[in-house]
């Protein structure tokens, strides 16, 4: 049985490591509500974006750009998002083990680039070829950080070094769920034109072609740009669900110290009233 | 009949609502728009863009993007717009003279010049932008 004192110290340090979680339960929760709010806010652009891809899309045909081509044969590019920092559940490893899957079912020569070091890590551990590593974006990704990773993905695809481009990330479903996905960028896929105005009407100015010249590396850095997005918030809703849990479960160690604690001084109390009742009947 | 006009970028909605017309700075020079206009698709310049509504006046600042003319609404897709009077103009300084400082270095690559230049072009359009509505403020007419 630990002494009294050795309870009490260790209830002292679950008591502060309770609080620890706590603070990053909150922090990650204010976190997430702005990653949220970032991702909601970026929605408009991409569907505006997508819109305008399947006006320019219906008056020319694929193979008037490159970066619409059919994907041929050759080199896969898998671009994987995970995060930088860990202490956040389950997130990190569901969305490796995912895209470990996508490299075992995938033929034929296949790249990686990795964004965010738990990815990297790992991808090197499992002796994938790495074509690129990118640091993870921070709290507040910004449009402008994700073109590097974009030109150097466009410009890749467009030299004919990678024959398509997909991303691997994890998609923001609800503060408990986090799904992984595979999406494909390159080549361009343009969706139908939902709202029923024909390509045709359209006035281009210069025309269509260059249009879809200035039109296609944003589609690239947007979709990019998005899958960031989902990773932040996926990111803070893990750590915020994590911290969570960690916090009950403190607070959970700590009744059953306090409990072994009340025993262990209710046994001693015991024993020095026997020892001092023999002491008084045996003198 | 006002004109339905929404300003996008990738990271939030800059503007949406009811407007008389919209100057844009086009690529091959400013581009005004009116209600009931030809459905039009057209890349945009860096330049300022102008809000008419009844008889105020809005500024932006933007730069690259589209703009998209459908027989309901303008859309107007910018990797930045900003309001005139929400432009810190310390921060747009600071800008200039960062990309200033970077070109006189000079380069090695290229599309590091490129890079800089267009730095410096919004950096250039956000004060001149900013600077004018502080000047002027609202107008009306």
């Amino acid at each position: 049985m630990p002494s009294q004192r050795e309870i009490r110290r260790r209830i002292g340090s679950v008591k502060n490591i309770k609080q620890i979680t706590r603070a990053m339960q909150f922090v990650a929760a204010s976190k997430l509500k702005r990653a949220q709010d970032a991702t909601l806010q970026s929605r408009p652009y991409r569907d505006k974006l997508d819109e305008v891809l399947a006006d320019v899309a219906s008056v020319l045909s694929a193979e008037e750009h490159p970066l619409l081509k059919r994907a041929g044969d050759g080199t896969r590019l898998l671009v994987l998002f995970t995060t930088d920092r860990g202490l956040a559940g389950s997130l990190n490893t569901n969305t490796i083990r995912f895209a470990a899957r996508t490299i075992a079912e995938s033929t034929g020569e296949l790249r990686v680039v990795t964004v965010g070091r738990k990815g990297n890590a790992a991808m090197r551990r499992g002796g994938v070829p790495i074509a690129a590593a990118f640091e993870g974006y921070g709290d507040r990704p910004s449009f402008a950080d994700v073109l590097p990773l974009s030109r150097l993905i466009t410009d890749d695809f467009l030299n004919g070094t990678y024959a398509s481009v997909d991303l691997i990330h994890p998609t923001f479903v609800s503060t408990l769920v986090q799904r992984p996905v595979l999406e494909r960028v390159l080549p361009i896929v343009p969706s139908e034109d939902t709202e029923g105005i024909p390509g045709h009407q359209f006035l281009f100015e210069p025309n269509a072609a260059s249009v879809l010249e200035q039109l296609l590396p944003r589609y690239v850095a947007t979709r990019i740009y998005q899958a960031v997005l989902e990773l932040t918030a996926s990111e803070w809703s893990a750590k915020m669900v994590a911290m969570r849990s960690a916090t009950d479960n403190a607070q959970e160690l700590i009744e059953d110290l306090t409990l072994t604690y009340n025993k262990v001084r209710q046994a001693n109390i015991t024993r020095e009233m026997i020892e001092i009742a023999t002491g008084a009947s045996s003198s | 009949m006002p004109l339905h006009l929404e300003i996008v970028t990738p990271e939030r909605l800059a503007y949406e609502g009811e407007v008389d017309g919209v100057v844009c700075p086009g690529i091959e020079g400013e581009l005004g728009i009116l209600p009931h206009h030809a459905p039009l698709l057209t890349t945009l310049g860096v330049g300022e863009l102008r809000i008419r509504t009844r008889g105020q006046e809005e500024f932006f600042a933007i730069a690259g993007g589209f703009l998209q003319v459908r027989p309901d609404r303008v859309v107007v897709m910018a990797e930045t717009a900003d309001l005139a009077s929400e432009i810190d103009l310390e921060a747009a300084e600071r800008a200039r003279k960062d990309a200033e400082r970077a070109m006189a270095e000079g380069f090695t690559e290229p599309a590091d010049m490129a890079r800089a230049r267009a730095a410096m072009e919004r950096a250039l359009l956000r004060i001149r932008v900013a600077e004018r509505r502080h000047r002027e403020g609202p107008r009306s007419r």
